[in-house]
């Protein structure tokens, strides 16, 4: 197996090529792209592809590297050490090792290897989709093209071996996102996306802004202390000084660490930042699933990943409980979501809070969140390209009350879907299950060895939201793939119920369609299933939503006996070599007292994830399967409460009414200002000017003008006199000079 | 008789020569005028040199002034000839163009 052995001289080289490839395609097609033949799409899907497979093989050689049987191979590489660093910002009058001199290089490790593959992996099938899903866009060739780079953004995200060059390429997604998500908003044909999208982009791009700039501050925060972005530096010099300070977290770490965390809020859809990603389904579905699964949202939990040892435990605190309210918040949002895709939506921003609250609980929870992060990428990404695979078949209709019955018209798609759910929703042997299981696992032993307020509430609301998530998904299968197709139907007979969601957001300037942004679809034939571009995309990620927790199929260890592939790519003592975290539990407790918690809590969180993932399928299938018992009479019996999920809980309102009305006051205050105070001063400095212009011009008149003319004047008054003897007369020249000679001759005879 | 009668003499001349210069209103004997005080100098030359030097030097110079003279006179008529032409008039006090 020589060829799986990593040699860091030349797979550094061939990991560059990861980004590159699909950079060098973005830019071709974004200039030649229109005139290729099938606008271009062939060359970024196949770009796409060869990053994939490299990515892959890349995935390989780590894992036979460093991938140990029971966790914690500790694979990783600096291309810095390996001598291949490219200088940029270097100024070649300072020292080498001046913090002025900034170099990019490449950190690749087992965490890295993992979501370079995962990033690599979803983004071609979402290219391949798109061949399918995209057919006949008017900007089908800058719909790649940006996708593409959206692609490259992450996978850069992921190598980057420092803060600023993360922070660079999480701008850049931020960017791709904005462009993606209003795709729409240059269609013409549809009014309705048109705006929806432009407003959503504009939502998007502003709301994560938010965030950006936290995470700029914290950067800077430590940057002014440590005088560096290394990952590997700040890892070292932070834990070092907390050792130091004997065991106790400087107050500016805390503030930095609690901006870095913003800046994941933001990008990860935390709360409060978390109302963009709902509006972010405004943008094409292959969009959706990539910001939903490799991109974006993962790259705040990425983070988190690669700053978690600078995060003292106060900030760990907030990460907890900010993860764990996110996951159950947007659950309870999920369970009355109408639009196929809003489901999703509000299930992503739930399990992102299922990452994020575990990362916060440290040790095993730290792997657990990330790998519920990679899970989640598959099975996620499948789950949005099926609703765009249903979309699409059922014209563009996006409400689940006016579907049903796909089962059997579009069966492949409900293979993938079904598949996906049962991922997410956390059945034994899907992928989903081996992730959330530990991270409740995470959350119980956290619980267990320090009952803070922070992780008693995790281990709480985690289980709960765990029990919606398996509700409100089933509760879209069975909407959307049982009963009947109710696409013409539902038009003609609406029932009471959804009269309330009519009301929804009709005052709300936020949100400009009539029907809670619920895109209107129009009655067609019934659904046929899609094209093949998109059902093998599908069947592959649904495939790898299958498997992509544990690969048990290969060894038949259905209960994870030996670690998942994750787990030995990953674990806290490997993912950041020398570094003897200090955000632990601190010396009280000892190695044993956290095995002896996370043995209990295995067992425990193995019986709750099970009975909370049945228990919500079954009231899916209690209410919307088998139609035991109305929904709607329950929603109208919790009246007020439900209209408050249903809509949100007014977040959008909330913001509405103070941010963007603070803000829009504050435009007024200062275009008063500026109209009254900075104008007239302004005004004022010109008519003083004006004044005393004339004084000047005055004084320039009279005075400089009459100086030079008297000059002038003085010259033209001798001038004059001496013209009086100049009178050109020969004889009256010849006297004055006898004259002369005459006195001149006396006054030598006389003196 | 010494050189103080000669030079009386040309001293005359020179004073008559101006005079004529000055006052005469008409631009011939204004020339006139001119050879009476090229004569006064003339006579100056030809009496130091007969009472001061020796050789003939200032007999020299005599005959010189008289053909500068007579080259003068040519010129000089030529011009009042111009002048006549454009002024039609000899009278020095109507042509004043040089006072421009």
């Amino acid at each position: 197996m020589d060829f799986l052995h990593f040699s860091p001289e030349t797979d550094f080289k061939l990991l560059l090529a990861v980004p590159l490839i699909p950079l060098i395609g973005y830019v071709v097609q974004v200039f030649f792209g229109r005139f290729l033949p099938r606008k271009g799409d062939w060359l970024l899907t196949g770009g796409m592809g060869v990053s994939m497979a490299i990515a892959v093989l890349m995935l390989a050689k780590v894992l036979h590297e460093g991938g140990g049987e029971h966790g914690g191979g500790g694979f990783f590489q600096l291309s810095s050490d390996a001598g291949l660093s490219w200088a940029w910002l270097y100024q070649s009058g300072k020292a080498a090792v001046s913090p002025l001199n900034l170099e990019v290089g490449i950190l690749y490790d087992g965490l890295g290897a993992a979501m370079l593959a995962v990033v690599g992996v979803v983004s071609f099938f979402v290219h391949l989709f798109s061949i399918g899903y995209m057919k006949g866009d008017r900007r089908y060739h800058l719909f790649f093209a940006n996708i593409s780079l959206f692609s490259v953004a992450m996978i850069g995200l992921v190598l980057a071996d420092s803060l600023l060059v993360l922070f660079i390429f999480w701008e850049i997604m931020g960017l791709m996102s904005y462009l993606l998500i209003g795709h729409f908003s240059h269609d013409q044909s549809t009014p309705f996306f048109q705006r929806w999208a432009t407003w959503a982009s504009k939502k998007a791009f502003l709301t994560t802004r938010v965030g950006d700039c936290c995470l700029l501050i914290g950067m800077m925060m430590f940057w002014q202390h440590y005088h560096t972005f290394e990952f590997v530096d700040l890892w070292r010099l932070a834990n070092e000084d907390v050792a130091r300070n004997g065991g106790e977290w400087p107050m500016w770490m805390t503030i930095a660490g609690l901006f870095i965390f913003g800046g994941t809020v933001g990008k990860s859809a935390q709360f409060p930042l978390h109302i963009w990603l709902p509006d972010a389904m405004a943008g094409p579905t292959p969009v959706s699933a990539m910001i939903h699964a490799a991109t974006m949202v993962a790259a705040g939990v990425f983070l988190l990943g690669r700053t978690f040892p600078i995060l003292s435990p106060e900030v760990l605190a907030v990460v907890t409980a900010t993860g764990a309210f996110t996951a159950l918040f947007a659950a309870t949002i999920g369970v009355t979501a109408f639009d196929l895709k809003a489901v999703l939506a509000w299930s992503t921003i739930s399990q992102l809070g299922f990452m994020v609250a575990a990362i916060g609980t440290g040790g095993i929870g730290l792997v657990a969140g990330l790998f519920h992060m990679v899970t989640h990428a598959f099975f996620k990404s499948c789950l949005f390209l099926s609703a765009g695979s249903v979309i699409h078949g059922c014209h563009h209709e996006q409400d689940m009350r006016k579907m049903g019955g796909l089962r059997t018209r579009m069966p492949l798609t409900f293979a993938a879907m079904g598949i996906s759910t049962l991922a997410i929703a956390g059945i034994p042997l899907f992928s989903g299950f081996y992730s959330k299981d530990k991270i409740i696992q995470a959350a119980f032993t956290k619980t267990s060895l320090e009952f803070s307020g922070a992780a008693v509430f995790a281990a709480v609301a985690l289980p709960i939201a765990a029990a919606l998530t398996a509700f409100y998904m089933f509760r879209m299968m069975f909407m959307t793939f049982g009963g009947t197709y109710r696409g013409e139907v539902a038009e003609a007979h609406g029932h009471g119920h959804g009269h309330d969601e009519h009301d929804d957001h009709h005052d709300h300037e936020l949100v400009h369609s009539e029907d809670g942004g619920i895109a209107p679809g129009h009655p067609g034939p019934l659904p046929v299933e899609s094209s093949w571009p998109m059902t093998v995309s599908l069947l592959c990620l649904a495939a790898l939503g299958f498997l992509g927790g544990k690969f048990w199929l290969a060894d038949f260890d259905v209960l994870a006996h030996h670690a998942p592939w994750f787990v030995r790519l990953v674990s806290p003592e490997t993912l950041y070599p020398g570094v003897e975290l200090m955000n632990g539990y601190g010396h009280a407790i000892t190695h044993e007292m956290v095995e002896h918690a996370e043995h209990t809590a295995h067992t425990l969180a193995l019986v709750v994830s099970l009975l909370v993932a049945g228990l919500g399928i079954f009231g899916a299938w209690w209410f919307y399967g088998a139609r035991k018992a109305s929904p709607e009479r329950v929603a109208a019996a919790l009246g007020e409460v439900y209209r408050t999920v249903a809509r949100k809980y007014y977040v959008d309102e909330f913001v509405n009414a103070t941010v963007i009305r603070l803000t829009h006051l504050l435009a007024h205050v200062q275009r008063w200002f500026d109209e009254n105070v900075v104008d007239g001063i302004v005004v004022g400095v010109g008519r003083a000017n004006r004044s005393l212009g004339f004084l000047q011009a005055w004084f320039d008149r009279t005075v400089v003008d009459g100086l030079v003319n008297g000059t002038a004047a003085v010259t033209q008054l001798f001038g004059s006199l001496a013209r009086l003897f100049q009178t050109g007369r020969i004889q009256q020249y010849v006297t004055f000079a006898v004259g002369g000679g005459l006195i001149a001759a006396a006054w030598l005879i006389l003196a | 008789m010494g050189v103080e009668a000669y030079v009386a003499v040309s001293a005359a001349l020179f004073a008559l020569g101006v005079v004529c210069i000055i006052a005469r209103r008409n631009i011939l004997y204004v020339l006139m005028g001119i050879e009476m005080i090229l004569n006064a100098a003339n006579i100056n030359f030809v009496a130091f040199n007969r009472f001061g030097g020796d050789g003939l030097d200032g007999r020299m110079f005599a005959i010189f002034t008289i053909i500068l003279a007579a080259a003068e006179a040519a010129v000089a008529l030529a011009i009042v000839l111009n002048v006549f032409h454009l002024f039609d008039s000899i009278k020095p006090s109507e042509v004043d163009l040089m006072r421009e």
